[in-house]
């Protein structure tokens, strides 16, 4: 539903996570300080992508700390023993450059886009960064405010991120997992220099980052220009990270978030198996299938038959997440349409779910879940940044980007039956968990938050 | 950039430009130095104007066809605009929308559909393999030529539009935009809401749609743009076949100038959010405008470059007042929006909105300084190849000069054009047309820190 805002939405791309497997030729190279160094040529248009991507993020994380490892992203940008507060910017943006930064769970990555003679300005900066962070005390009281308004932003003004949000934290009991990436906001308002100096000593070196180029690029001239400037940084003693590895859900998990809103929201997530390196392994892949029956596309069956036959959905999703150190989930969530209810949503996303174990889905069904597939193949080639992506996020996630290269391959492999076994195996009920939006009138909240106001106090956050 | 599911979050302004002015294509123009390509254009018999660029490494095709049919052709019937485009795939000829979707689909092909306020698209990829390119164009034209506007399917859509009308009531950045567009442009057709409004969504008949395709997606009044692995002739027959069975019909008219407001006016709309979302602006430039290079280089030293800008510097790097700060042009048929905005704790709005104002003014006051003007200059000129490194720019862009008319070596021309704008021009067209004291300010949140008088 194009205005509709849901959540899920880059989720639900049900071929995102597929790899291509034609496109230029792709290198691998090992520093000997152990730094990763990874190219894929590109010579389509004269520019490049260059990406190094850390083995740190959220599920890095414990209680107490939540968010460190976004708030050190945040940071990486304040300044070096060479380079002052937002000078990296400042420089790549004067060589034409778009540079930006993102956390997730298992990773941390920063890019630099360029034209393609512009490769070593982001070396040199990137190899500056990885080692001599100042990490100020009074720049990270400033930019620690900037995370706190993002929080606001992103999850603390949008029902349905929110819900998102506590829905993981239910999901999850003592996987990292749970912990939000962006960090709870008394964790954030805890946090200080010292503990990011902390982290960014445990994690930030060579022989923990995974440097991705991709474009317009000559691999032995990348290679002698990663030798030149990550080279010299000496690598760090890692200290290998306890696993905190999901214990088993035996029973279906419900939670309620009340907040201000206009429409009710509801979220189904199963826990399903990530991808491994296991070469036998059809599950992960049959998962995905199985998401494109009941989403990929207007002509799947959430569309067909919960949007257009019987119309209790204004919008229904289904996803899976192929890639992810500790269990995953195969969420499926949605909206009720106009005059049915969360109740009435749930029972038919149930009965959706039910077919799905009982009946094998057709040939037709398969048939076009596979075209979309084989088609993105090529789609993604269209994009040089989305191709440095996929490379690194296999790598900071233990896997090899060669693994990505058998997806195409390993989807056209899966039958009707496997289909049928995954979900018969996985979207049961004492692997759900279930979190419903309740929304709460706009105007009396805001009356009531007016009363507050006026009697000064009611915001725990300040 | 969310990359997956919510789980990941970015650093950098979530560039409201491109929420908002995503399908305008150019609020940051384009152009390249010296693999600008060769545009080729021509008209189909019956009078749709067609741009071509062959791109042959990929085996893809990309065809984007413009209708000058968005909300501003409304016409007080606020939301047909954007309904009539989303029901184009909701039936066709024979079609009924699954058949529809299978077909795409199942050929692997990607149709899409959206209205903004200049422009309607309708815009498919398809692999180059002619077993899956050639029914794919044809259920293109199918869907382009024949739609039937089912009546059950019009009130679905309608549902799902009220739908969507609730959901952005709980965005206050949402309510905040549609303040902004009502404030700037009273009685202007860029006024109303693209989606439309609860009372004229519910008053509009399955007849105001098809009146509205009748009238708006005709031949004289489409540009297609066509990107991908295809010569000239292959190009100029795919577009005999999607466009070619259309009426020829008339362009519509142009919209009329938006004028600027006699005063300053402020709408503050109470929303019991943590953030006060603010914006501030005024109507801005033209896509033709003589002063739109001037502008838009201010533009990107006053709020347009992400964190080295300057609004960014003085809320967000000085302050931490701010996660998204900035300020952008939407250049549009008539004068698209300057707007500067941010969104901070509810108890901090006030100072953030006078930070804001005051980097606002200093800017239009003294100008860039020179070391500021030449970084700029490195910026748009030095990064001119990424507007144009894949197909999906160059189809966008390309739609973007045939719907605005622009000439024809616009790219060629651009960084010639960055590269002549002098800091004396920045101020003055800074001082002759954005006016601070006849701005709209749009505030929405802030229920806890600002008690109702």
């Amino acid at each position: 539903m194009r205005n509709l805002k849901t959540l899920m939405l880059l989720c639900l791309l049900f071929p995102l996570n597929s790899l291509a497997q034609s496109g230029g030729a792709v290198h691998e190279y090992r520093l000997d300080n152990g730094m990763k160094v990874i190219v894929k040529e590109d010579h389509r248009s004269p520019v490049l992508v260059s990406q190094v991507w850390y083995k740190v993020g959220s599920s890095y994380e414990h209680d107490g700390i939540t968010g460190i490892s976004h708030a050190l992203e945040h940071m990486m940008f304040k300044g070096t023993k060479n380079y002052g507060p937002n000078e990296f910017s400042r420089i790549i943006a004067e060589n034409g450059g778009r540079e930006n930064a993102f956390t997730s769970r298992d990773y941390t990555a920063y890019f630099q886009q360029l034209e393609k003679s512009r490769l070593e300005i982001s070396f040199k900066l990137e190899a500056d960064r990885m080692r001599h962070l100042l990490l100020k005390p009074e720049e990270f009281a400033k930019e620690v405010k900037v995370v706190m308004e993002e929080r606001r932003m992103r999850t603390d003004d949008s029902p349905q991120a929110l819900t998102y949000e506590q829905f993981n934290a239910v999901a999850y009991l003592n996987s990292p997992y749970r912990i939000p990436v962006i960090g709870w906001m008394g964790d954030l308002e805890n946090l200080r220099a010292d503990d990011l100096k902390r982290w960014y000593g445990l994690w930030y070196a060579p022989n923990n980052a995974v440097l991705v180029v991709a474009g317009d690029v000559d691999p032995q001239q990348v290679l002698a220009l990663a030798k030149k400037h990550f080279g010299p940084l000496k690598p760090s003693k890692l200290e290998p990270l306890k696993q905190r590895q999901e214990i088993p859900q035996v029973g279906t998990r419900r939670l309620t978030v009340k907040a201000p809103a206009e429409l009710p929201y509801l979220m189904m997530g199963y826990k399903a198996p990530p991808r491994t390196a296991n070469p036998d392994e059809w599950e992960p892949y049959a998962l995905e299938v199985l998401a494109g029956i009941l989403d990929g596309g207007s002509s799947a069956r959430f569309a067909k038959h919960l949007v257009r036959d019987t119309q209790i959905a204004a919008q229904a999703g289904a996803g899976y997440d192929l890639d992810s150190r500790d269990q995953s989930l195969f969420i499926i969530d949605g909206t009720p349409s106009q005059g049915h209810d969360i109740a009435e949503l749930e029972q038919a996303l149930r009965e959706q779910v039910k077919r799905v174990r009982d009946e094998l889905a057709s040939e037709d069904e398969l048939k076009r879940v596979k075209a979309q597939v084989i088609a993105s193949d090529v789609y993604q080639l269209d994009s040089v940044f989305y191709q440095a992506m996929k490379i690194g996020s296999l790598e900071s996630m233990g896997l090899s980007w060669k693994i990505g290269e058998q997806y195409l391959e390993r989807v056209k492999a899966v039958t009707a039956e496997q289909v049928r076994e995954v979900a018969r195996k996985y979207l049961v009920d004492d692997g759900l968990t279930v979190a419903v939006l309740d929304p709460q009138p706009i105007d009396e909240e805001r009356a009531r938050r007016m009363q507050q106001g006026q009697q000064g106090g009611g915001n725990h956050v300040r | 950039m969310y990359v997956k599911s919510g789980t990941t979050t970015i650093k950098m302004t979530a560039r409201r430009w491109a929420l908002i002015g995503a399908t305008l294509a150019g609020v940051f123009a384009a152009g390249i130095v010296a693999a600008s390509p060769k545009i080729e254009t021509w008209t189909t018999a019956n009078g749709a104007r067609v741009y071509f660029v062959p791109a042959p490494e990929l085996p893809i095709v990309d065809v984007r066809v413009v209708f000058d049919a968005g909300s501003a052709k409304d016409a007080g019937k606020d939301g047909v605009a954007q309904l009539t485009n989303g029901l184009l795939g909701e039936g066709a000829g024979e079609l009924n929308a699954d058949q529809i979707a299978e077909r795409f689909e199942g050929l692997g092909a990607q149709f899409g559909g959206d209205a903004q306020r200049d422009m309607a698209i309708v815009s498919l990829r398809s692999l180059t393999e002619p077993s899956l390119l050639a029914p794919a164009l044809a259920t293109l034209a199918t869907v382009l030529t024949q739609p039937t506007f089912p009546a059950d399917a019009f009130e679905r859509e309608r549902t799902r539009t009220l739908v969507a009308l609730r959901s952005q009531e709980e965005s206050p950045e949402d309510i905040a935009s549609k303040a902004f567009f009502a404030a700037l442009y009273p009685g202007h057709p860029y006024g109303t809401p693209p989606l439309g409004s609860e009372a004229s969504i519910k008053a509009l008949s399955r007849d105001d749609l098809v009146n509205f395709y009748q009238r708006y997606y005709v031949a004289r009044n489409a540009t297609l743009a066509i990107v991908g692995a295809v010569d000239r002739a292959a190009a100029e027959k795919i577009a005999e076949q999607v466009a070619g069975q259309l009426p020829a019909g008339q362009a519509a008219a142009i919209v009329p100038a938006a004028p600027l407001p006699a005063e300053a006016k402020l709408t503050r709309l109470d929303y019991p959010s943590g953030q006060t979302h603010i914006l501030l602006g005024q109507p801005g430039v033209t896509r033709d405008d003589p002063d739109y290079f001037p502008l838009y280089v201010g533009n990107h030293i006053l709020g347009g470059s992400g964190l080295v800008s300057r609004i960014s510097d003085e809320v967000r790097e000085k302050r931490g007042l701010s996660y998204s700060s900035y300020s952008y042009f939407v250049p549009m048929r008539a004068a698209g929006p300057f707007t500067a905005g941010l969104q901070t704790r509810n108890d901090q709005a006030d100072q953030a909105l006078t930070v804001l104002q005051d980097v606002m003014k200093e800017f239009i006051a003294k100008g860039p300084k020179d070391a500021e003007l030449t970084a700029a200059k490195k910026n748009i000129t030095g990064g001119f190849a990424l507007r144009l490194d894949s197909n999906s720019k160059i189809v966008e862009n390309l739609a973007m000069i045939g719907f605005y008319q622009l000439p024809l070596d616009y790219l060629d021309t651009f960084n010639k054009r960055i590269e002549a704008v002098t800091a004396a021009q920045i101020r003055d067209a800074f001082q002759r047309r954005i006016h601070p004291q006849r701005m709209v300010t749009v505030i929405v949140g802030g229920a806890a820190a600002k008690p109702a008088p």
